[in-house]
């Protein structure tokens, strides 16, 4: 039973960083435009999805509360000032969507949140693992950091890396669902994001390194996580020549590996724990009595189901986007 | 009073819920009208059913995204400032809110996109049937959350175990007593709270003698449907008020302002409630009442807050205060509600305009009396989070510093001031636009799960190729 809330768990993380992950990086990447057509072009290519893509990341908040009460309460409140942030941007950005349309003489003032908001939100996602990987700071079982104990330069390097990363899934996106300049700007964008992402994850590696994070052990304790390094290296390929072909599914299609890779480094280096190195999964978890009635329920039905709308909503929206749209 | 991370934090979750529950409060009660609306479409074929639908469908739309933006919220707030109270009470509330997180986006992934964009693409069966499983799931919605919220009240059915409170028996935490009487009085208050809004609009479109037909619609229903209502209202508060009494003595004496015990008790309409003097100023009193409310009898001894140490006593002006605007306002919308359809039944209503007028300026009332009426169930509740369990001065992050909680409440206020403002100023239009606003219709290459793009298509295009 608890393994299944881990599956959810991580499930439920992995669709929310690639799928914001792309709307997000796509919010970013509107800042660089200050062409109408292109602008419009870019939210046509997330407007339908982008709500559906932050669900995932309220089931994450909930299932980690129903099924893991301990981390839940630790995370959110050593994070507090960066999660106020995160939320603040997000709520700014997700009524912008909405309202840009709308607006007539203060249009600027909604762009300047849709974009504004996407940083921010990213941001605080690339720091809050960053400040993971490094050790939080626990006492007793509490966390003892302060209010800026989560601010550290390797967890503030990660935030950046964060938005190089989402940005590189948001070129990506816009190559896929977009023609014409959009698509050929994106493709610009593609090689100097990946280069940048690049050199990010060396100067992390280096930094890790350097500073002997305690993560770093699990690398020689376990060879198996060479995989996704590999993984990685090989879709980082096929990525460079997908660009060079012109071929419009692939790169995003690489680059979630990327991130999957990457993903998948991190929960093997975490576990068993869960906040590294002070609460695993099975000090976590709620007891069966919880776990169970959540499974009968919302894990054996709903759920399944989730993923079954998503993947229709976005099998509806295949294809490019149609420039008659509305935006 | 000292700014204390506490109080910021007892302030922030206040101002972000009370903020979000405008918006589900109408929506619940919204969503089961337009249920009602399209099954007497399909029953008439009259095609003011089928305008009134679509205008409300679209406001519909606006409320229930800002709920759901507004709701983002309260989900992470219980970990960021009571991450005590989230660790020791998340086998039970975490997982009744798992649930209404996954009832709540059950409803709009299946349901809720047919209902915006598929009256062409379903059989008028199915769009009905859609319909109703919109209001069944906002129900369920509110079900979940009352289930939650009645455990604080009155915590049952758990054991405590390495100080985390785990659930015993779901069964006795969701056919807990206290739940079956605190979800139908919150759920008759949606409905009201829709009633009145259809009202109130129908009443402002007569006053402007504008959409008479629609208007007349709305009007009349919502004033019947209010008279039957009220009434019923009225029955589920004493209900709600009876197991206060049993369940939570020291509340039920801070709202009835009874600081000593009295037998016969006497009932004190208004005073000002003096609580460092432990005694009531300018007291309006009626003997016996007190007994008669309290417990049914002319005899009964009620208890008084001095029975209790000052430490388990809740402050008593607020729930003292709030509870009386909560009844005079279930008071007044009976009497806008009995007089209003008595006019309306005669056809004598619009002769009355300052009757419309009454019922137009008395579309918040609803509001008014959930917002004073959680307040009293709420502030009623202290100090304790989980009442005689938890309290809430424990249920506090124990870290969280004065700063953080102060950038955080203003944060929050900005950001709320912000959109809602934007939000309910795009309401209004889509009202001043009227129900001939004409009909909702699918964008291209739409997929169903963004409600507040209705907004778009409710009016013309502001400019060329926006």
């Amino acid at each position: 039973m608890i393994m299944f809330w881990v599956a959810v768990l991580a499930i439920s993380i992995l669709l929310y960083v690639l799928l914001d992950g792309f709307d997000l990086g796509v919010g970013m990447l509107f800042g660089l435009t200050g062409d109408k057509e292109r602008r419009r072009a870019m939210l046509s290519a997330v407007s339908p999805v982008w709500d559906g893509n932050e669900t995932w990341l309220i089931v994450t908040g909930v299932v980690l509360w129903g099924a893991f009460p301990p981390v839940y309460a630790t995370l959110l409140s050593a994070f507090y000032l960066p999660l106020m942030l995160m939320l603040a941007g997000l709520i700014l950005r997700g009524v912008a969507f909405e309202f840009r349309a709308r607006a007539e003489g203060s249009r600027w003032v909604w762009d300047v949140a849709f974009i504004g908001g996407s940083f921010v939100a990213t941001f605080v996602q690339g720091v809050t693992v960053g400040a993971l990987v490094e050790g939080m700071p626990v006492t007793n079982g509490q966390y003892s950091g302060g209010d800026f104990g989560w601010a550290g330069p390797f967890a503030l390097l990660c935030g950046v890396g964060l938005c190089l990363g989402y940005a590189l899934l948001g070129a990506c996106w816009l190559v896929k669902k977009c023609e014409g300049d959009t698509r050929d700007e994106a493709y610009r964008l593609i090689p100097r994001l990946a280069i940048g992402l690049l050199a990010f994850l060396i100067v992390v590696f280096v930094y890790a390194l350097v500073e002997n994070l305690r993560v770093m052990d699990r690398w020689l304790e376990r060879p198996v996580l060479l995989v996704f390094p590999v993984i990685g290296v090989i879709a980082i390929a096929v990525l460079a020549h997908s660009v060079r072909q012109r071929h419009d599914d692939l790169p995003f299609r690489m680059v979630a590996l990327t991130f999957a890779a990457a993903f998948g480094t991190l929960a093997i280096s975490f576990w068993p724990y869960m906040i590294p190195f002070s609460i695993t999964i099975d000090e976590a978890a709620a007891p069966h009595a919880s776990l169970a009635f959540m499974f009968w329920g919302e894990g054996l039905f709903v759920f399944p189901l989730m993923l079954i709308y998503a993947a229709v909503s976005y099998a509806v929206f295949r294809g490019k986007v149609r420039p008659t749209e509305h935006y | 009073m000292d700014l204390t991370a506490l109080l910021l934090s007892r302030l922030q979750f206040a101002f972000t819920i009370s903020f979000h529950i405008i918006f589900p409060s109408f929506t619940i009660g919204l969503a089961a009208w337009l249920t009602v609306l399209e099954a007497l479409w399909l029953a008439t074929g009259r095609p003011v059913y089928r305008t009134v639908f679509e205008f409300w469908l679209k406001i519909f739309g606006v409320a229930f995204g800002m709920g759901v933006v507004s709701g983002v919220v309260m989900g992470f707030q219980f970990g960021t400032n009571w991450s005590a109270f989230a660790g020791k009470v998340g086998p039970i509330q975490g997982v009744l809110l798992s649930y209404e997180t996954f009832t709540a986006f059950f409803l709009e992934a299946s349901f809720f996109g047919i209902l915006l964009f598929g009256r062409s693409r379903v059989p008028p069966w199915f769009y009905l049937f859609s319909t109703a499983m919109v209001a069944l799931g906002t129900t369920l919605s509110a079900f979940w959350i009352m289930v939650n919220n009645s455990w604080m009240q009155v915590p049952v059915g758990y054991a405590t175990v390495n100080g985390q409170y785990v659930p015993g028996d779901w069964a006795t935490i969701i056919f807990s007593p206290v739940v079956w009487v605190r979800f139908p009085h919150m759920l008759l208050a949606s409905y009201l709270t829709g009633a009145s809004c259809v009202a109130g609009t129908g009443a402002w479109y007569l006053l402007r003698d504008e959409y008479h037909a629609e208007a007349r619609v709305m009007l009349r229903m919502g004033l019947f449907l209010a008279a039957v209502l009220v009434p019923a209202q009225l029955f589920f508060g004493h209900l709600v008020g009876d197991y206060v009494h049993d369940k939570q003595p020291v509340k039920f004496a801070a709202i009835e302002g009874r600081w000593h015990d009295e037998q016969p008790a006497s009932e004190v309409l208004i005073a000002l409630p003096d609580e460092a003097a432990q005694t009531n100023h300018y007291a309006i009193s009626v003997p016996i009442l007190g007994s008669l409310i309290g417990s049914m009898s002319f005899t009964s001894k009620e208890v008084g807050l001095t029975d209790f140490p000052v430490q388990n006593r809740p402050p008593v002006a607020i729930p003292f205060f709030a509870f009386r605007i909560m009844v005079g306002c279930g008071l007044l919308m009976l009497f806008l509600a009995w007089y209003g359809s008595y006019l309306s039944v005669k056809e004598r209503i619009g002769e009355k305009r300052w009757m419309l007028w009454a019922i137009f300026l008395g579309f918040p009332l609803p509001w008014i009396a959930i917002l004073t009426g959680w307040f009293t169930a709420e502030v009623g509740r202290q100090p304790w989070a989980v009442y005689g369990v938890l309290r809430t001065a424990e249920a506090l992050t124990p870290f969280l510093t004065v700063r953080e909680a102060t950038i955080s409440l203003l944060l929050f206020c900005a950001v709320y001031a912000f959109i809602f403002g934007f939000g309910i100023y795009y309401i209004y239009k889509l009202l001043r636009a009227g129900p001939a606003g004409g009909l909702i219709e699918p964008p291209i290459g739409a997929v169903p799960n963004r409600p507040m793009s209705v907004v778009h298509h409710a009016t013309p295009p502001v400019q060329a190729g926006e």
